[in-house]
Formats: structure tokens, sequence, C-alpha cells
């Protein structure tokens, strides 16, 4: 079967960029940032204590303290400019790779890693930090993110959603009946894509054929594309996406481009189905090294700013994996918690008797 | 004293609830304007407004889907599903969320959602509206499950799961939905808990377990065994999960014979769940095997046929016989 790829095509696809991977700044028409010295260098800590937690992670999975881990790396501007476009009334409904959000929602790292480690399915408190658990099971929390904003609409609050899913979830029928909900509701959302071009082993090829941003128009709601390793790009184009949903003007899709540069999980693994170039190409934009050169050239930072960012990661890290370490497993009984708020007389003697049965094993 | 149709007994309740907590919703396609198809939730939209009585696009897991989110934000969704086949484009988000999230939260999490599905046959309709899909949902961990089977539990029922915490899945009996009943919707003393089981006719010598729309016919069954002089005791479980095990269990105990009594196949249906449950705690009290009535292994069929899909007065006699020849 051929197919004649002149259908459906358009211009090229526009990128919103405001650093380039060379660390220089550049304008943009609609997309400005004024960020000061200090604000620049906060990111770039932001950004790498992020892949410093990633990092720790991995190595936990490898050591086997963790079951699994879904590493950000490539990621962190995507997560790190939108995560700090939130204000704190925002909500945030979270994939399962969204670390660096997390951080910006003030989630103590260790409480990411509970539900890796298999000693719970979540371990935060949504409504504490506004960042909703973690969600597997792909797209699903497209549709409550939407649900979340129609009740920001009831209650006339001056609040946003914003809801992370990546470039496999667009296929997902939940995240097309969110796209629909949000539109003819006119919800104060933002959709949040980023695109890491690899959904495990499927390119980006396997799940469209027009760039995923231009998705938007079909559904009545402005589409975008930005540069998803440019943390100033992310912060700008998110934050106005925000402020529209916040006034009343509705939905907005932002396609991050970005690169998966690690497996899809620890136990992926990428050399079966990509090339090697492809990953040192995208290391060349890599989201953490473009702001080092730009506080390098720009004189913003010195050697000794980030001699301490580095000192502050270790120690991160470090204390990462103690407190990893340190987590308790949950108890037998643990199993029959919260499954139900109000009492259920099944789980309650299910409780009763698995107790009385692990009561026969005690000397 | 207020004469209300099983419909109208529904509404009724929905009316009270949204009136006593603004946090309460209705959702689902046609709820609005039309007032449900089978005008369930007729004029609430008139009297509350768009806000609160939404007309959601025609998308049944957008409907969960957004439904949990608003409950995330505080609110308390009564979601309609137009027709028991139509919830499994949803079952994904009733199964895998719904249930699910309040225990990942570890407690955090609340999801008071109320999903009601107008469930079984008897109306004629094509494929896909007269299917009874409730052993899916009791099978689920995390659900709560009733059905009504009359207009004074349909009116009290859907105002005890709307202030459940927890998620319900709500089965309503349509063929049902005419049937009228006086309801003394001033006092609340009579009402029962959401999940306790009703002797609804009491007898010697065969406990039947039925709920829904098989409620009726099993009374049917009782008043003609009668004719046999065989006392036939029903209990309308209403609660499929959690079951009332006490009520279930004092009554075959009581009678030593069981039939259950369900629309939905019998293989791997409640009653299965519930043949079991009484052979491990009624063992030495049972004069024979429980039997099962229901709907055959075959998917629901064409409209012509299912009065011989359809468990009836005779098909539950034939049963109650078979108890006896043990």
């Amino acid at each position: 079967m051929t197919t004649d790829a002149s259908r459906g095509a358009e211009a090229p696809p526009e990128l919103v960029q405001l650093l380039t991977p060379e660390g220089e700044r550049v304008e943009h028409p609609d997309y400005d940032i004024d960020l000061s010295p200090e604000e620049v260098r906060s990111l770039y800590r932001d950004l790498t204590l992020v892949r410093r937690i990633d990092l720790e992670a991995v190595a936990l999975q490898r050591q086997g303290e963790l079951g699994i881990w879904a590493s950000l790396l490539g990621q962190e501007a995507a997560q790190i400019g939108s995560g700090r476009a939130l204000t704190d009334s925002d909500m945030a409904f979270p994939t399962y790779r969204e670390h660096g959000v997390a951080w910006c929602r003030d989630v103590d790292p260790v409480k990411l890693l509970g539900l890796f480690r298999g000693v719970n399915h979540g371990g935060w408190d949504p409504e504490e930090h506004n960042f909703h658990l973690y969600t597997i099971v792909i797209g699903s929390q497209t549709l409550h993110a939407v649900g979340y904003a129609m009740g920001i609409q009831r209650d006339d609050a001056n609040a946003a959603t914003i809801v992370y899913f990546g470039d496999g979830a667009t296929s997902q029928g939940d995240v097309n009946e969110s796209f629909i909900w949000a539109s003819v509701f006119n919800a104060p959302i933002v959709f949040f894509c980023q695109n890491n071009q690899w959904a495990i082993s499927e390119p980006l090829e396997k799940q469209t054929r027009i760039p995923l941003y231009r998705r938007a128009s079909g559904f009545g709601f402005p589409g975008i594309r930005v540069d998803g390793n440019d943390v100033f790009a992310c912060l700008a184009v998110t934050r106005k996406a925000l402020e529209a949903a916040r006034t009343g003007q509705g939905p907005t899709l932002i396609e991050a481009f970005t690169y998966r540069m690690g497996a899809h999980t620890t136990t992926d693994d990428p050399t079966r189905y990509r090339v090697a170039s492809e990953l040192e190409a995208w290391k060349l934009k890599d989201p953490i090294e473009r702001v080092k050169s730009y506080l390098f050239k720009n004189e913003l930072a010195d050697q000794a700013f980030f001699d301490s960012v580095e000192a502050e990661a270790d120690q991160l890290g470090a204390d990462l994996r103690r407190r990893c370490l340190a987590m308790p497993d949950p108890e037998p009984l643990d199993i029959f918690d919260h499954v139900y708020r109000e009492p259920h007389s099944l789980i309650d003697r299910e409780r009763a008797q698995f107790a009385g049965y692990l009561e026969g094993f005690r000397d | 004293m207020t004469i209300l149709s099983l419909s109208k007994a529904l509404n009724e309740g929905m009316r009270k609830a949204m009136e006593d907590d603004p946090k309460v919703l209705i959702m689902g396609e046609d709820v609005g304007k039309l007032g449900g198809v089978f005008r369930v939730t007729d004029g609430l939209q008139k009297d509350f407004g768009e806000d609160r009585v939404i007309d959601t696009p025609l998308a049944e897991s957008g409907i969960i889907g957004t439904a949990i989110g608003l409950a995330l934000r505080g609110y308390r969704p009564v979601c309609e599903i137009q027709f028991d086949g139509f919830v499994f484009p949803a079952a994904d988000q009733i199964i895998t969320q719904l249930a699910k999230m309040p225990m990942r939260s570890l407690g955090a999490i609340k999801l008071p959602v109320v999903v009601r599905i107008p469930c079984g046959g008897g109306i004629g309709a094509v494929e896909h509206h007269s299917e009874s899909p409730e052993a899916y949902f009791t099978h689920t961990a995390g659900l709560r499950v009733v059905s009504c089977s009359n207009p004074a539990d349909a009116y009290t029922m859907i105002q005890q799961a709307i202030r459940s915490d927890d998620p319900v899945v709500f089965f309503e009996p349509k063929r049902r939905y005419w049937e009228k009943a006086d309801i003394d919707t001033a006092a609340t003393d009579w009402w029962t808990p959401l999940h306790a089981a009703k002797v609804v006719r009491p007898g010697a010598d065969v406990t039947l377990l039925a709920y829904g729309p098989m409620v009726k016919t099993c009374l049917e069954a009782a008043t003609a065994a009668e004719d046999d002089g065989r006392s036939l005791e029903v209990v309308d479980l209403r609660s499929l999960n959690p079951l009332d095990e006490p009520l279930i269990m004092e009554s075959v105990r009581r009678t030593g014979r069981v039939v259950v009594v369900h629309e939905a196949p019998v293989n791997s249906g409640l009653g299965a769940e519930l043949a079991a449950r009484i052979t491990e705690e009624c063992f030495y009290h049972l004069e024979s095997p429980v039997l099962r009535v229901g709907g055959f292994s075959t998917p629901y069929p064409p409209s012509k046929l299912e009065e011989h899909y359809l468990p009836d007065l005779d098909r539950v006699l034939d049963a109650v016989d078979r108890v006896f020849g043990y």
C-alpha cells in the first residue's frame, strides 16, 4: 500500500523558542519573558536538582531498591518551565513521569518513590500540593482534569488546571473526549503534551500524521508547539495559556517538543528500536546545558554558583537514597485500608479473618 | 403521602438531594431539557440550571471521567448512563479510576459519585438496551452496588447513594419505572439503610433471593405457590455489594431451601457468589443445593425472544419444584 505523503500536508510546524541550544536569547513576537538573573539561576537549580533526583532513582532501581522507575531525563525544561508557570491555586494532573512538576509543587521527592518501590500506589495528598496522584493508565487523567476545571468554573475561582500527557496518549479516546469536553464547556484548562517522540517503542508516526498541536484546531481551541527543551519558552507559553484559562478564554493545547533521552522505564531497552545517533543529536539540545551557557555567557553566575548547585544536588541525592532505604514496608493488614471510606461489611470481615489467620503463625 | 412512579420517585429523591446540598450535580446524555430518555431527571434542569444539570457530549467515559474531576473539586455528581449496554465505554473510568483512586490516595481522596444505570429487559428494545451488567461491578473492589425494586426504595436509596462518600453504582429496573406506590416523602423514620436487605414477603419453605426487576416476579411466584401450599419467602437484596449476609443467612437457616433469581446470565453471576456464601455459612441447614434462575449463557436475544430468556413466574416455580426434589 502506498500513501500520498502530500495528503493532509500543511505548512511546516512553527516552534516557540526563546533560548537556543547554544544559550542565545531569541525574541518571539507573542511570547516574551522578562526573567531576573536570580530567576534564571533558580530555574537552573530546579533543572539540575530534578535531573539528580531522577538519576538517583534510576540507580536505586538498578540496585533493586525500586521495582521500576520512569525517567524524565531530557524532559526537565518542559516540566520545570510549565510547573513554575503555575500559581498555588492552579491544579496539576500528572502522568507517572512528572517528577519535575512534582518538585515545583513541593512534593517531597521521597514520596514519589513509594509507588515505584511498591509500598503504596501514591503517597501524597493531592489537595495539599494541588498536584494530583500519578496516573498510570494512559490519558485517563485528562478527563479528571477537565472535570476539575469545570468545578473551578462553578466555584467562580481564579484558578486553572493543567494536565500532562505524552504523544502516545493523544491516540487515547479519553484524551480526545477531554478535548471535546474542555472545548464545549470552555473549561479553564491547559493541555500540556510532552511529545518526547517515543511511546515506549512506537515513534510519533504511529500516533499521528499531523503535528500534534494542530489537533487543537479541530476541537476549537488554540494549539501551540514550544521547544520543550527550552525552559524559558515553556514557562512563557504555559504562563500565557494558564492566564487565558483563568480569564475565561478556555483551553489551550501546548505541545512541548522534546525527547526522552532515557528508556521508557528501567525495564525498557531502547537499543532495540532506535538508533544511537538520534540520542546524540538531541544531546546537543540538552535543556540544562543551554541555561548554563546562557548564565555563563551573560556573566549571570560564577563557578561558585554552579559548584553550590552541584553540591546541593549531591546532598539531595544522598538524602533521597537514605530515606528511600528507610521507607517502612506496609503491614499486611494495610491491604484493607482505604478501599472504602464508610464501613463495608465484606472488607471488615475479610480483614478480621486475615488477621486471625496471621495470628496463627505467631509463636 | 404521595403516589409516585418509580421514575418519579427517583426524580423526587434527586430533587431533594439537590435542594439539601448545592454540590450535588446531575450529568448525562439528554438529562437536561429532555429530562432523560426515561424522564427520570425531568424538570431538574429547569429548576436548578444548566450548571447543575449538565447535558454532556455523547461519550460515557467522558461522563465518568469528568465526574471524577468534579468530585475531586468537592462536587457530588450523579451520572446517568443512558442504557445498561452503554456503560462499557465508561468501564475503564469506573473500574480503574473511580473504584481505585480513593485507595490510591491512602484515603486522602473521596469520590462521592453515583452512576445510575437503567438495567434489565422486558421492554422490547433493540440490542444493548436490556442488559444486566451488575456482576462486572460487584466484582470490582471500591464500588458499592445497589439496585432498587420499587418506588419507595427508589426514593430513599437514591438519596442515600448520593450522600455516600464512596462511589455507588445504582441499578434501576427500567421495566418497573412505571410501577406506582404511595410514599411518605415527609418522614424519614421508615427508611431502610442503603446496604440492608429486606424480607418483602415472609415465608417458611423456600427463600427466594432477588433484586431489581426480579423482586416483583418473585412476589408473583410466591402468591402463585401459595395455591400449592408452599410458603415462599422473598428477600429483596437491595444491596449487591456489600451483601446483607446476616439477613440472608437468617432467612436461609429458617427455610433450608434457596432459589436465587436474576436477569443476568447465571454463569459467573451474582447468584454464584450467593450460592457459595450460603453453602459456607449454612451448609448444615440446607435441605437442597442452592438453585439459580437467570439468563442463559448467551448474549441478550432479540426482543421477540426475550420472554424466553428472562426468568418469569413459571421458571421461578420450576426451580422451587426442583429444590423440593432433593
